[in-house]
Order: C-alpha cells, then structure tokens, then sequence
C-alpha cells in the first residue's frame, strides 16, 4: 500500500483548489528554475533511471523514447504533445489530473519540454473534457502570467509555449500519430511508421508524444530523484500508477497507488471489495477495454503491472480496471467493446476497417447462441488476422478483448449455442406436434 | 549500399529504397492494391505484408526503407496467412459481382484472390452496399466495390492537383467521395480508371460495352494535343472501343489526357467515308476516279501560283510528305501546315521544338510560360510542371492571361512588353532568370500565333541569348505546340517557299481572285467562310468545317486508322499503328494523295509505305531516328518588330472541342457544358431534384 509522502497527485481528489497558489502550496513549481537548469542530458539520464514508463498504455520506457529526439537544435521548432485525448473505456486518471491538477502537468510539460529541447507544446485534450479543457487552460494562462512558461521560463532562460487544443471526439486521435494528423487539421488516421514522430512527426518536425499521467509525474520524480521512483514497485515495474476502478464494486473509483499491488487487494482496500463480495467476481479487465480480461482465478493472485499481467496473457494497458460479477453476460459485455472498436475505426487499413464489424457481428450472435460451435473458432482466427496486420494498434485492441473471451469462457460460448440449438429443435418438435 | 537477404539470397541494394522495391529488383512479386510506384505510399491495404527478422510483426514493404543486414522472407506461413487474411477481409464486404463487373479480366481484386486468397466465404453476415457517387460524364462509380485503397485521392491530389476526392466517415463506413457530387474538374481525371484496382470507378462511355478479353490491343500514339502521348487502342470488329495510355518515361509516363482517352466516340460520327463531288450546289456522292478527275479537270493547266495547300493540325507526316511532293510537281509555292498563322520558320528546328524535352523539365529550377495554358494545351506536360514543382524549389511565372494551373505561379502581366522589358533586363524578374540554374522559357501558340509573333520570337530569342538558357547539355527554349502534325510539318519544310503564301495570304488571295484552287488535308481550324470563291478540295475524316464548303471532298483516315508518324513537340518522331480499318470508301491519307498525283500526270513515284518513309528521312533526317530526341543546335530566329498591345492569351478557349475528332464525338462535347460550362445534364438534374423533394 502506498504511504501518503510517496503520493504524487496529492489532490487527486479536489479537495483543495486547483490552481496556481494552491498547486505552489502542495509543492508544485518548487525550483523548477533548478531543474531545467540540470540539462537535457541529467533529467534524461534521471527518468531513464527512475524507471519510468509511458502511462498511455503501451508502457514504453519514457527516458529511451525522450534520447529519440534530435540533440542539437536545427533552429526549426521541436514539438512536445501531450496526449489528453483520454478515451479508453474503462479509464478516468488524466481527466483527474486536469481538473485537480492541471499544474502538474505544466510542470511536466515545461521540464520535459526543456528535456527534449522542444520549442512548442499542443496538450491535444478530448473534446468531450468540457470543463477540464477549460481549467487546464485557464492554469496555462496562469503559469504565463506567472512567467512560469513562455519566453525564458521560470527564468531558467528556456522558452517554450504551450497551446491547449481540444479534439471534436474520436478515440482514435488519442493514437500517437493520429493525434498529430488530427492536430495538422486532417481526418485523423493514424500514419506509417517508419519515420517515427521523433524524427518526422508534426508538421514535418521532431515530435514527442507522451500521455497526460507520463509528463504530470516528472516533475516530483525529479525532486524527489530517481531512486526514490525506483524504489516503488518492481524493477521495470517502478513507481506509482493511477488506478480507476470501475463496474461491479461497491465503491468505484481512481486511485493512486504503487505499481505491482495485487489486483485483489486493490480492489478490497480502495473500492470497497466486489459487489457481493470476492467470491461473486467473474472477470476483471486490468487495464482498459484494450486488454484481454483475466478470470477469477487468475485475479486472486495477479499484481498490478506491466510484467505480472503480460505473463498472464492481459496487460496493464491504461489500468482501468473494469470488474465484473457474476451477473454479467461476459459476451455481451466483450460483445459491446468489439462494437466500440467498430465504431471507434479510422478505416484507414483493410484488416481493422473489415475485421472490427465482422468480430461484432459474430459477437452478436454468439451472444444469442444463434451461431455453429465452429464459428468460435472463425472469431478468433479472425482476431488472429486482425491483430499484428494493422498500421495502428486499434486493430489490437480490438482482438484483444475477444481472443481473452475465448481463451477464458469458451464454455461459455459452447454452451449457448447447445442451448440455442435445444430450444430451437423443441420449439420445432412442439410446432410439428 | 545496404545488403540484405530476401528469402534466403543476398542482395546489394541502393539505400534508401522500400523492401517492396528490393523485393521488385530481385524479381519477387509482392502483390498489392494500394502502392503505385507514382503515388505517395498509404500502406493502408496490408496485402504487402512480409516477414522481417527482428520484427514482432509482419511489416508492411511498400513502406519499410531497407536497412543493412535485414532479412525478409516473403514466402513463409506466416505471410500467406496475412495475404489470405487480407484478401478474406477485402472480399467479405466486396459485392463478388464480377460476371456484370466492367473490371472483370483485368481487376486485381480477382487476380490476387486466384493466387493468394481464400477458396471460399466464411462470412455470414450482410454485406455492406455503399450510395454510388456521382462524378460526371467521364466516370461511373459501384463504390460497393471500393476497397478504400485510396489510389484515386492520392492521383487527383498529388498528380491532377486538384482536391476534388476524399474519404468521408470512419471504420467501415469510410467512403470515397467527391462531396457535392458534382463532375470533377480535372483534365486527367480519366486516369483515376485505371488506377483503380477493382470495378469502383470505371469508364462511363465503356461500361457494359465490351470485356478486355474481345479486344484487339494496337500500340499507337495520340494526336489530341503535340504531346504524343503513347496510347493503346482496344478495338472489337472495326469499332475502337476504348483508349488506354501506354507507359513512356519521357513521354506521358502512364497517364494520358481525357481528351486522348474518351474523344474515340467522335470516330464514329460525322465521318466522311465516301468521296463527293458538289454538283449543282450539292455534294454528292460519286465514285474516287469521278471525284479525282473533278479535280484533275479544274486544277488541269492552272499555274502552280493560283494552288493552294493548308495541312491541318492532325495530318500523319506521310501524308504531309505528299503534299509537299505534289506542290513542288504543281510548282505550288503555296503550301502551309500552320493553320493558326504561328509565326514559326521551318529554317532551324531549334526554333519551333521544345527543346527542354518533358521529361527535362524534371531537372529545371525556373519556368517563365509566355502566352500559355500548358494545363489546357498539354495536360501532361503541365502534369510534368507539376510534378517538378512538388519537388520544391522550382519558380513558375508567366506571361499571358491568368489560369490556375495546379501550381502556383507569379503573373507577370498579360501584355509583350512585359517580355520586351525582361529581354532588356529591365523587369524585376529578369534577376531571377539570370540567377538560376537551368531556366525554362515556354512560349505558346498564344505568342506566336499573332500578327507580331515575329517580334515576340525574336524576344525569345534574345532572352535565350542573355539568360542562362542554353548550357552544356541543357536547351531552356521551347515551343509549346498544339498541334500533332505541327512538328512533323515543320520538319518537312511545309511553309510558303519564296515568293509563296501563307495562310493569311492564301485566304487574301481567294477573295482576291489569285489563288483558284485550295487543297485542305484535314483542315478545319481556318475561317472557311473567305474560301468561298476558290475551288476547294477538303481530304479529311470528318464533316466538320472544311469538307461544308468544299467542291470535292476525299475520305480519308483517323489516326487510329492508319499506320503513320507523327513528332511531338519536342521532335520525338513516333509511328501510330492501325487499330482499325478506315470506315466505307475512305482511304489512307498518303495513298490518296499518290493516287492524285497520278490523275494529275505528275505522278509522286513512291509505291509504299517503306519508300515513302525513306523520302521522309531524305528531306528530313530526324524522320530515320525513332522515337529519340535529336538535339538542335542554337541558331538566329524571330524578327525584330513592333509589338502589338493585344494581351496574351491561349488559343485553346474549349479543352474539349479543339479538333474534328473532338467536335463530332458526344461524350467530349458532354464534358464541354457540363465540366466548363456547368449545365447538368437532364437525367442527373432530375435525379437531384427529386432527391430534394
């Protein structure tokens, strides 16, 4: 459990105000002169030795992905994205963040910013985040006023400025390159990579891509110093993470907590145990609609990070947590984020622009029984030829989800469509009677 | 140079290439939908996909740059499972209605699925239908079958230059569209047909008319503008079905205009195919002796200097050689081939070709186009602007009436002193002709074909003698023609000979009285109305301007219905083959001209094709050189003179009625109202009133 002096979003909640004075009196902008003033290459070098790892869900590690960009200045500018597009079902920590503590962020952005030697920040924010877009850049005003960002920020003689940009709703600009096509004004679809953003990514120009969580959590690894980071979590699994808990608990919500706590025990300590208690539980997605879901008995035992739940075939993804009890009907529960992934696709490459509505049709099906035994198969070989075949990750995503149905409940599946099928040839028997 | 290894071998392969192009110089075959070589890689239909050691994915090889030490295989489990994969989801929603589909036999949905896809459907749901779009009259749309490769967004935006397609909507409900569904405004639209690799956009006048497997397929080339553009004509029984482009680098690439491909229906109306005699006011029909001796009996003891020959813009170099023949055996000093009276000599070739060369223009930094639409006058030499100028760093300005020409370019001004002042260096813009690298001057017919294109040549001239036009291996003056048979004229000398006349004073003279007897090959682009009072014989194919007045008309053949040569603007000689025969009595057009010579009794003795083309290559050597370009030497042309303050302006008002083959077919004269015109043909106005109401 994490001790209240290793929290990072100490007002995570909202109990107390937002902005600047409030932010200044929680620690935030505590010399960050200083820290600017430690040089690209020492904060680098300090969150590649934290441990740091991208909090959108992929987990890349944050320090290797900031060394990708150009080290010496061409003159042109260098841009810094942060990733607010937060879409992900199941998921609610950078809306947290950017109500409660938007400050944070343009910290973040300012001592990643200076990291990488960028000259310009878009904060790409979901077009759904009404308020939120509204305080985080209401902050932004307050940080220039503050001559905290802009020209020579935090008088550290760095300049970099910050634009708040609000998307018009589609998950799929919360993709790394769909998000700079969505941001350059073009129907947004994610790019080929090779040439990663890095060297050409907005406008043309080296381009960083981090999420909301990623960047809020630099600034207090790097006063706090790496070690201290380090020392939370397992190795490769460091630090701390927001959680959101959500579905069949009794007190959903988003915490904060260290990486690697064991699934179980998040849920009884933070959100009031499984609805019905432990034993009531059926599956939990960990992290994310993204990720495949992990039955009870893997849940009993399973710790919160990236390593422990890749092993068990899921992944800590964005972790949201989504639980469910033995009330749910699994497939019909799968069967709605297969047609989110429908709906939510660019239609940019063929495996995901077909694949997405033929996996939830089948789902619909199945979800009835109306379908043959051998048609389960058919679904996972489909998500098979989906996943890994696509320009972006969606098509992952969307596979995901089914092939962890299958992998767990197939039963499941072949017992209603035994079912289907009893029913139908009784109905007939009666008809012909 | 990187070294990697595809399916086991190792090749040494120039950096910076994709492994689809490795893969293609090793002689592997990736199939594919979305990549063309001449289009921006989209990578969006996955069926290129291959195995690369050290990645955790099958990668896409139009899109992956080759590295050194890569090894790729591309005949693994795991590909063919990706390639059946794709094909399985391409086909799911694809209507599989390939026995009515106009692409079948040539779709590469159909191939790629023989060879790589799945032998059956495993999908049990509804197929998705899609609204057909509306494009106007050159193409028809089953956007059903779309696979969303997007080839045809990629070549209206980044080759036509014009934004006029685009995907609306998301996942399976993306569409391609133009928007407002109105007809697209492009002038090589008709490529987007052939780009497409299934049955969604297809040829309007084509469609249901004919399978590719019933066409005969004849390698010739096209006379609709001086480009010379490489064709192939399909052709069913004697009917020209439908017109394809052929691959040339420094020609057209692989494109053509929409006038070379879908002006072919104007082969089928208004032809002359019988001779005719005008007795008593009317034309009639008569027989070749009867119409060849009317001639023989009016042109008979006449002096050389009361004949007059006017070669049109679309005559093969072959015929114009007899005429050439028969005016020096009629001592006729009064032959012409320039129709809109351009003030070109035929002294020195360097005058009147595009010396530049197309696919040159690729190596220019500067263009200055003088009284010029390049994109009406030769769409794919303004595609080829284009393309140079996507490559950054290539200045364009012109002088002469403004147009968008897909790029942008700097007006200068309309009128010739414009050019007077940069021939004297004193225009802003001669620093910058004199800075650059390797400048490019365009004059067009609109210069030359004026009273003062004399003095704008000599202009020309001298801005070729002051500027950097002419280095070591580079030639920036050029002439942009209109007219297929202009060069080929020019070369074989077919202007007034001392003492003769030309155009202009050949019209003065018959209203004067002192020219009795006008001989027009296929010339229709002149003001006939001043022919009244002469005794004209009109050889041509088709009853447009010229075979109206004339006294004796002669059938002759398209270009699609002979084998003849022709030189493109830049002196590129090229043979057309015959597709299909001439219609009814109409004959090849050098033949008829023997065949005169000999009822005239000054017989042209050359009996074939083969002596004919040697006579050819006599008067002008270029003619032995096929299909290259002789370089010309730098030499004094234009006259100094007053110039006239009329502005500059292209003689093309119409893209798509500029010849007889134009006017007389429908499908150009559907293009002419409703792409330039705007009026919406009857059906398509009540199709959008009642979707209203």
């Amino acid at each position: 459990m994490l001790r209240d002096r290793d929290r990072i979003f100490t007002n995570l909640y909202g109990e107390q105000p937002w902005h600047l004075e409030a932010a200044r009196r929680r620690g935030d902008w505590d010399g960050t002169r200083d820290l600017i003033l430690l040089g690209r290459e020492r904060i680098v070098q300090e969150i590649k030795d934290s441990g740091l790892r991208g909090r959108g869900g992929a987990g890349f590690p944050t320090g290797l992905k900031w060394s990708f960009m150009p080290k010496q200045s061409d003159g042109g500018p260098v841009y810094l994205l942060v990733n607010a597009d937060e879409s992900e079902p199941g998921t609610c920590k950078d809306r947290e963040i950017l109500r409660n503590e938007p400050h944070k962020l343009i910290e973040g952005i300012v001592l990643a910013g200076a990291a990488m030697g960028a000259t310009h920040c878009y904060v790409y924010v979901r077009g759904e985040f009404v308020r939120e877009a509204q305080i985080l850049e209401a902050a932004v005003r307050e940080a220039y006023e503050a001559g905290l960002v802009g020209r020579n920020a935090c008088g550290s003689g760095y300049d970099i400025e910050i634009v708040v940009h609000r998307g018009a709703g589609a998950y799929i600009c919360g993709e790394e390159t769909g998000l700079i096509e969505s941001l350059e004004g073009k129907k947004g679809q994610p790019r080929l990579k090779p040439p990663f953003p890095a060297a050409v990514g907005l406008y043309g120009r080296p381009t960083t891509v981090n999420n909301v969580e990623t960047i809020a959590v630099v600034p207090t690894i790097l006063r706090r110093g790496a070690s201290w980071f380090a020392s939370l979590g397992r190795p490769r699994n460091t630090g701390t993470k927001i959680f959101c808990i959500s579905g069949h608990v009794n007190h959903p919500c988003t915490v904060e907590e260290e990486m690697g706590i064991p699934l179980r025990e998040l849920i009884e300590r933070h959100a009031g145990g499984v609805r019905g208690g432990w034993d009531n539980l059926l599956a939990v997605i960990p992290g994310g609609s993204s990720v495949p879901l992990i039955p009870k008995s893997v849940c009993d035992t399973v710790r919160m990070d990236f390593d422990s739940l890749v092993e068990v075939k899921s992944g800590l993804g964005t972790a949201g947590v989504i639980v469910m009890d033995r009330s749910t009907d699994i497939v019909r529960a799968i069967g709605r984020l297969s047609r989110f992934y429908m709906h939510e696709s660019c239609g940019q490459c063929t495996p995901c622009r077909e694949g997405t509505g033929w996996l939830w049709r089948m789902m619909e099906r199945l979800a009835l029984g109306d379908a043959e035994p051998e048609e389960i198969d058919l679904l996972y070989e489909v998500s098979k030829q989906i996943e890994g075949h696509t320009i972006c990750a969606l098509g992952d995503a969307a596979a995901w989800p089914v092939q962890g149905l299958i992998r767990h409940f197939r039963p499941e599946l072949e017992r209603r469509i035994e079912e289907r099928r009893r029913r139908v040839a009784t109905r007939a028997a009666e008809t012909v009677a | 140079m990187p070294k990697i290894v595809i399916d086991g071998r190792e090749y040494e392969v120039p950096a910076g290439i994709t492994i689809f192009q490795a893969c293609e110089l090793a002689g592997i075959e990736i199939p594919h939908f979305c990549y063309h070589p001449r289009l921006n890689i989209a990578g969006n239909c996955r069926m290129c996909l291959v195995e690369v050691e050290k990645s955790p994915k099958p990668v896409a090889s139009c899109a992956m740059p080759v590295a050194d030490g890569m090894v790729v295989h591309t005949d693994t489990p795991l590909v063919h499972r990706a390639r059946r994969g794709v094909l399985e989801f391409l086909l799911i929603n694809h209507p599989l209605d390939c026995p009515i589909c106009d692409q079948g036999g040539e779709c590469d949905l159909q191939d790629l699925t023989l060879f790589y896809g799945p032998d059956h459907s495993r999908y049990r749901e509804n197929k998705r239908t899609v609204a057909d779009k509306y494009l106007g009259p050159l193409i028809s749309t089953h956007m059903t079958r779309c696979i969303h490769c997007t080839r045809c967004i990629r070549f209206l935006t980044e080759v036509a230059g014009v934004e006029e397609l685009g995907a609306v909507h998301r996942g399976e409900h993306m569409e391609i569209t133009n928007y407002i569904e109105a007809a697209l405004r492009s002038e090589l639209q008709g490529n987007v047909i052939d780009l497409c690799p299934v049955g969604a956009l297809n040829s309007k006048p084509f469609e249901y008319r004919a399978r590719p497997w019933e066409l005969r397929k004849t390698e010739s080339i096209d006379v609709m503008d001086a480009v010379g553009s490489n064709i192939r004509v399909d052709s069913r029984g004697n009917e020209v079905m439908r017109i394809l482009p052929r691959l040339h680098e420094d020609v057209n690439e692989e494109w053509i205009s929409d006038r070379s491909r879908f002006a072919y229906d104007g082969l089928r109306y208004r032809r002359l195919d019988v001779p005719m005699v005008r007795r008593g006011g009317r034309l009639e029909e008569a027989s070749w002796r009867d119409a060849l001796r009317a001639i023989r009996e009016r042109v008979a003891g006449l002096s050389g200097e009361r004949i007059a020959f006017i070669v049109g813009d679309l005559a093969c170099a072959e015929s114009m050689l007899m005429v050439r023949e028969l005016a020096q055996r009629l001592g006729c000093p009064n032959v012409d081939c320039r129709q809109d009276g351009a003030r070109l000599s035929a002294r020195h070739r360097v005058e009147y070709l595009f010396n530049t060369t197309i696919a040159g223009i690729e190596r220019a930094d500067l263009c200055l186009l003088v009284g010029t639409n390049p994109r009406w006058e030769a769409p794919l030499i303004n595609a080829r602007l284009r393309k140079r100028w996507r490559m950054g760093g290539f200045r364009v300005a012109r002088v002469g009436a403004a147009f968008d020409l897909t790029y942008p370019v700097e007006d200068l001004g309309d009128s010739p002193e414009v050019l007077a002042a940069i021939a004297d260096g004193s225009h802003p813009f001669a620093a910058a002709l004199a800075r650059a690298e390797r400048p490019m001057l365009v004059l067009g017919m609109g210069a030359l074909a004026r009273p003062d294109g004399a003095a704008i040549l000599a202009l020309a001239h001298r801005i070729g003698e002051r500027y950097p036009l002419l280095r070591e291996g580079w030639n920036g003056y050029n002439v942009l023609h209109t007219a297929a048979a202009r060069v080929g004229g020019l070369d074989l000398g077919l202007v007034p000979e001392e003492g003769g006349r030309d155009v202009a004073g050949i019209l003065d003279g018959v209203e004067k009285g002192e020219i009795e007897v006008v001989y027009l090959l296929g010339a229709d682009e002149i003001d006939v109305s001043r022919l009244e009072r002469a005794f004209v014989i009109y050889q041509g194919t088709h009853g447009d301007r010229g075979a109206p007045v004339a006294d004796v008309v002669l059938p002759g053949a398209a270009y699609t219905e002979k084998n003849a040569t022709w030189v493109n603007t830049e002196g590129r000689v090229q043979r057309g083959r015959l597709a299909v025969f001439p219609p009814g009595e109409a004959r090849e057009d050098w033949k008829i001209l023997r065949a005169l010579s000999e009822v005239l009794g000054c017989p042209v003795p050359l009996d074939d094709l083969a002596a004919v083309r040697r006579r050819m290559a006599e008067v002008a050597p270029t003619f032995a050189h096929e299909d290259t370009i002789q370089p010309a030497a730098w030499a004094r042309f234009g006259e100094a003179g007053p110039l006239s303050p009329q502005p500059l302006r292209s003689p093309v008002e119409d893209f798509y009625l500029v010849n007889p083959i134009c006017r007389a077919s429908k499908t150009m004269q559907r293009c002419s109202a409703e792409i330039l015109n705007g009026q919406m043909p009857e059906e398509r106005r009540l199709a959008v009133e009642v979707h209203i109401v």
